[in-house]
């Protein structure tokens, strides 16, 4: 109890960055769950490609000297486009191998769902022996390796007794509420987004009210996997290093932060994930590091107890427009 | 027909075969004129195991080719038995290691094994070579336990974990004078045991210690981080190995945790830097019990040693070089000794005791080996020079 009040404020702010993260990694599985009803066990390798292409990109422009203030803000967000263009492509490209085929073929969601685990297993192994090793110039047997980029110079933004913020979490927490805001105001207000809830409320219906459902689907990884994406750019700021399967167990915190928010639900993807970080990070300084994933787990099966449908339980396609 | 012209072809090419190789050993001893022995031809093999080209390679490969150049040196000798290593690449996984060993020991004959490199694969092919009567010293495996399971072909010439946890805790009590120690592990079969024998050792010299835990796999140790923080310690060691510990330093270092970083022989890699970035981890102390000696700190022999290595590889020793010659060295003294067979070489480790460049090569009766001093390396850019001796060294 002495460590948990000792630990209080730094534990929340480590816990809203790490669920800010969560939180945009879990809308790819919550818009393609509301969609599909397909659960898309590969995003967690959309996730690592994110990665993957920001230190492609530091490396590319040969960034060594590290960046803080409104510089730092710039490159965050250039990076975050461009993650956010090679996770939405590579999303858009995973779904046209791996599930429109089955989908066309009207087979079941079992297959479509073993599907799922294949892509994301070929992919890891994909970068890891190939990818990796060609895109760093490492040799073949250190693609398994951790590679780094690193650039960000921190510095203390809040500083009031033992709330400290540096800029890295802060920008991460903005940033993530700020595409969770733009996300869902798509979602509300645009043509394509009334498109992605009335298929997510009813395919059949949809389509006979003229909705190309194809295209639905594709806007749905495109966008699910540009999140990705720009997650991947904000875990970069705070971590600086990825290696192949680096979305393995940041994609079961996501899907697990989907669930508990309400599956299908985008602001749910937002609470989960916040509730999932804070929960985790206070866990831990109650009960100690080793327990992290206990708690976290343990969390989950209390609330789908009391609320089986996750904290804010409606879906998308419910939501009224 | 065709059955037997295959056979007739095969027994033509054995014949060729063994015209060339006549041919082959008529020139070799042609060559060899001035060969007093005479050349009795007399060769036996000894097995080499570990991870050669797997992603663990990186520490596999130095303590074989500290191996390679023990016996090459041998053989230069012009000895009565000469000496061939044949090499086996378990990729350091055990269901990969026990058919190695069972071919090692059934189809190539070896009358000794070194390794395997690491401590599970050691577990799985410790029973198949004592049930082989097949002698083995690693260079490498660490893990206590070995140590206990009675069997009677095994050794090793590397302290144990045990060794290198009280070197560290020594090291950290008299060299650096911490007085609160903030103690992680990675919840490993590695670490989490050298963790508590840091703790141990520390706590019976009067410091106070918190501690940790964190999963090497996650990304996010903030919680550990702001317990170090909370704690104030001047020294934090991490039991674990070194992409974690890379990861741990920088996030340390970021939330502005002051006290000295420790880690072991895990953490003894260029990797670790490379984690941190920049130069976050310079000055952390790696504690292995393992001798990396390049410019000669320790002894002269060690000198001669990573000059000779490097005259081979072109490369500087590095880690478990000189104990995988060392191993090497204690099969090439019992050969010496006139000992053919794995069992009378068996005996003969029981009773041996020269001088090896890493140690005195001598095993207790149950392996491991008499001297178990462990080294302390500080962290500097991308090296890892040697400080001294964990009893010793001194920081500050």
């Amino acid at each position: 109890m002495h460590n948990f009040i000792d630990q209080f404020w730094p534990s929340t702010v480590d816990g809203l960055a790490l669920g800010s993260i969560y939180a945009l990694v879990a809308l790819g599985y919550t818009m393609v769950y509301g969609v599909l009803r397909l659960i898309n066990f590969a995003h967690s390798e959309i996730f690592m490609i994110g990665t993957m292409v920001v230190i492609g990109v530091l490396n590319l422009f040969d960034v060594t000297s590290l960046y803080g203030g409104f510089t730092l803000i710039a490159i965050v967000i250039g990076l975050a486009v461009v993650a956010g263009v090679a996770s939405g492509g590579s999303a858009v490209l995973l779904e046209l191998v791996a599930y429109r085929p089955l989908r066309r073929r009207g087979a079941s969601r079992l297959a479509a769902l073993i599907s799922a685990i294949g892509a994301s297993l070929f992919l890891q192994q994909l970068f890891a022996r190939v990818v990796i090793p060609q895109a760093f110039d490492l040799p073949k047997e250190k693609g398994a390796l951790p590679v780094q980029g690193h650039f960000v110079q921190r510095n203390h933004v809040i500083s009031i007794g033992d709330f400290v913020v540096s800029n890295d979490k802060l920008i991460i927490f903005v940033g993530a509420i700020l595409m969770m805001v733009v996300l869902d105001q798509f979602v509300n207000r645009t043509r394509l987004g009334r498109g992605i809830r009335a298929t997510a409320q009813d395919p059949q219906t949809a389509v006979l009210m003229g909705v190309n459902i194809d295209r639905i689907v594709t806007a749905t990884f495109a966008i699910g996997g540009a999140m990705a994406g720009v997650a991947a750019a904000l875990y970069m700021l705070r971590f600086e290093e990825a290696k192949y399967d680096v979305g393995f167990l940041l994609g079961i915190k996501a899907f697990t932060a989907a669930v508990l928010g309400g599956i299908g639900n985008l602001r749910g993807a937002l609470v989960g994930g916040l509730v999932l970080g804070l929960v985790e990070m206070w866990g831990s300084a109650l009960f100690g590091t080793e327990w992290q994933h206990v708690i976290a787990f343990s969390i989950l099966i209390l609330v789908l107890m009391f609320r089986p449908t996750g904290i804010l339980g409606e879906s998308l396609q419910q939501a009224r427009a | 027909m065709e059955r037997l012209g295959t056979l007739r072809r095969n027994k033509l090419r054995v014949t060729g075969a063994v015209v060339v190789s006549t041919a082959l050993v008529l020139g070799a001893a042609a060559c060899g004129g001035d060969d007093k022995s005479g050349g009795s031809g007399d060769e036996l093999t000894i097995g080499f195991m570990g991870d050669l080209t797997g992603e663990n390679s990186g520490i596999v490969i130095p303590p074989s080719q500290g191996a390679q150049l023990a016996v090459d040196q041998y053989n230069a000798t012009n000895p009565k038995v000469k000496i061939k290593i044949k090499k086996y690449d378990s990729q350091g996984k055990g269901e990969q290691a026990v058919p190695l060993a069972k071919q090692a020991i059934t189809k190539d004959k070896v009358v000794a094994m070194i390794g395997p490199a690491f401590s599970g694969e050691s577990a799985q092919v410790g029973p198949v070579l004592e049930e082989g009567k097949i002698p083995s010293v690693s260079p490498s495996a660490t893990n206590a336990a070995l140590g206990t399971k009675g069997w009677k072909f095994w050794h090793r010439i590397v302290g144990n974990d045990n060794a290198q946890g009280e070197g560290i805790g020594t090291f950290i009590l008299n060299g650096l004078s911490a007085k609160k120690v903030f103690v992680i592990n990675d919840q490993s079969e590695y670490g989490k045991p050298l963790a508590e024998t840091v703790k141990a050792t520390v706590t019976k010299g009067g410091a106070t210690v918190t501690e940790d835990a964190i999963d090497p796999n996650g990304s996010d140790f903030s919680s550990a981080v702001n317990k170090a923080k909370a704690a104030k310690a001047d020294a934090i060691f991490f039991g674990g190995y070194y992409a974690a510990g890379g990861k741990l330093i920088k996030q340390l270092r970021e939330a502005g945790v002051k006290g000295r970083f420790l880690s072991g022989d895990g953490s003894l890699d260029k990797g670790l830097a490379k984690g941190a970035g920049g130069t976050t981890a310079d000055g952390s102390a790696i504690g292995c019990p393992c001798l990396i000696d390049p410019t000669g700190t320790a002894s002269p022999k060690s000198k001669t040693f990573a000059e000779q290595y490097k005259a081979k590889y072109n490369t500087d020793t590095a880690i478990y070089s000189a104990e995988g010659y060392d191993a090497a060295t204690a099969f090439i003294e019992a050969i010496k000794a006139g000992n053919d067979t794995a069992e009378k070489i068996n005996e003969y480790l029981s009773k041996i005791d020269v001088p090896g460049v890493s140690k005195q090569i001598k095993f207790t009766p149950q392996g491991e080996p008499a001297a178990a001093d462990v080294y302390i390396y500080q962290v500097k850019g991308d090296t890892l020079p040697l400080l001294g001796k964990a009893a010793e060294a001194k920081i500050g």
